[in-house]
């Protein structure tokens, strides 16, 4: 086994037990608002993972020193801090890139999903735990994200990845297609209203596969129970 | 200079005892006992506020220049996409001229006119103006104009216009904004200045008028001020 009970368990929740939006239904400004191409998506992903890998870490060091009963105005402080940061490092350092994303940074102050963790999880947790649990959280937003983007985009536009070289590069210019030639276009689903449609959609969808799931566990388990008279 | 072994060892001694305070401070039992008091948690607060504070502000000193440099740097690069480079030969960055623009609701109340200069002579001017009204904010754009008031190019430099609907006036998006070269007021009437939906000839987006709307009617009040200060701009 590759990771230990604990960390198969964190890495599960984040993708998918608990993720973010299918599981404890947050952030869900931020994932309407950028979801209308899949390379918005990434992007907003990305940033997202960054920052709350980081402040999941921040959060789970100082949390001897935190006390209960102004927790939430230092976790608010802490992400505050950490978004500006990453906004003006960014600008300096990789200002390319800035060009890009800047736009979303601004945006994860918004996204509750982040101060969700730090109570619920970076606060309890060792730092090894937290800084994990805030990687696969936001890998399990990135990729609700991009999903939801590229239905959308497919619905609305009927292209995939349209821009995603102005993001990662030239390099990922074949990641650029066209799904449905000569498409008229859905301006719907491009707009709020159809990302709340094809968000349903997407949940409808998870609660089916978990069903089948369950299902077939308590199968499983009455095939494999021994017979008593 | 030889330091004094005594002093040395005296320093070292008191070095070992404030470690043992803070190892013995942070140790969670004490930190737990601690925490609930009002005077920690003032002082928590304040500690973790003025940290940020000075995290930031150092940040944002040190970054500064840094970040200035490349906003010259995209300044050069936006300059020369609304300007051929084959009309000038001077700086643009250093060649400027300063003119009120407060009467023409472009964002600010001077600006400043990089002139395009060709063996002395203005061949093209070049300017920063912004759309106060967009969607969501400033729309951040730049013009150039030839001496005769025709529109050489219109990039956006920045905006927070909706990502996927409003943010297709940038030329990385969409050729929306190709549409302006060789516009002026003389070949177009103040009405075609405008969106089709209202009446003009310049395209809306699909899920965003107003974007582009106001894009279209900061323009317009650009080539204004353009013209206004026509004589003075081309014969510095």
């Amino acid at each position: 086994m590759l990771l230990s009970e604990t960390y198969r368990k964190i890495a599960i929740d984040g993708i998918w037990n608990n993720n973010i939006v299918f599981g404890q239904n947050l952030a869900l400004c931020p994932l309407l608002a950028v979801t209308g191409t899949a390379t918005n998506g990434l992007g907003m992903g990305i940033a997202t993972l960054v920052v709350i890998t980081a402040s999941n870490g921040l959060i789970s060091l100082t949390r001897h020193l935190i006390p209960n009963e102004i927790r939430i105005p230092i976790f608010v402080l802490l992400i505050a801090a950490l978004v500006t940061l990453v906004d003006i490092l960014m600008n300096a350092w990789a200002h390319e890139l800035y060009k890009v994303l800047g736009l979303f940074i601004a945006l994860i102050v918004t996204n509750c999903a982040l101060l969700g963790r730090a109570e619920s999880f970076a606060s309890k947790q060792p730092v090894k735990q937290a800084l994990w649990d805030g990687f696969m959280m936001g890998l399990g937003f990135t990729l609700v994200l991009v999903a939801l983007g590229a239905a959308r985009e497919i619905s609305s536009a009927g292209t995939l990845f349209a821009n995603a070289s102005l993001l990662l590069g030239e390099s990922f210019k074949f990641l650029e297609v066209t799904v449905i030639p000569n498409y008229k276009g859905f301006l719907l689903m491009a707009l709020p209203p159809g990302g709340f449609i094809m968000l349903a959609f997407l949940i409808v969808g998870k609660r089916l596969i978990d069903q089948k799931l369950a299902l077939r566990k308590v199968q499983h388990a009455v095939l494999s129970e021994p017979l008593t008279e | 200079m030889k330091i004094d072994p005594v002093i040395l060892q005296r320093l070292q001694d008191k070095m070992a005892i404030y470690r043992e305070f803070v190892k013995n401070w942070l140790e969670p039992s004490n930190l737990a006992r601690l925490r609930p008091k009002l005077e920690f948690q003032t002082g928590i607060l304040a500690g973790f506020a003025l940290l940020a504070s000075i995290l930031l502000g150092v940040t944002n000193c040190s970054t500064q220049g840094t970040i200035q440099q490349r906003l010259d740097e995209d300044l050069k690069k936006s300059l020369q996409e609304v300007v051929p480079v084959t009309l000038y030969d001077n700086d643009l960055l250093q060649d400027t001229l300063t003119i009120p623009s407060a009467d023409y609701n472009i964002g600010a109340n001077e600006t400043t006119v990089y002139l395009a200069k060709k063996s002395g002579k203005v061949t093209a001017v070049c300017f920063k103006f912004i759309a106060p009204d967009g969607y969501s904010g400033a729309i951040n754009m730049i013009i150039g104009i030839d001496r005769d008031g025709n529109i050489l190019g219109v990039r956006v430099l920045s905006h927070k216009e909706t990502p996927g609907l409003g943010d297709k006036i940038e030329v990385a998006k969409s050729t929306w904004i190709l549409n302006f070269v060789g516009r002026s007021l003389d070949n177009l009437t103040p009405a075609q200045w405008a969106v089709k939906k209202d009446g003009g000839v310049f395209d809306q987006f699909a899920g965003a008028t107003i974007t582009p709307r106001k894009s279209v009617q900061a323009t317009y009040r650009s080539l204004q001020l353009f013209k206004a200060h026509q004589a003075q701009l081309i014969n510095p």
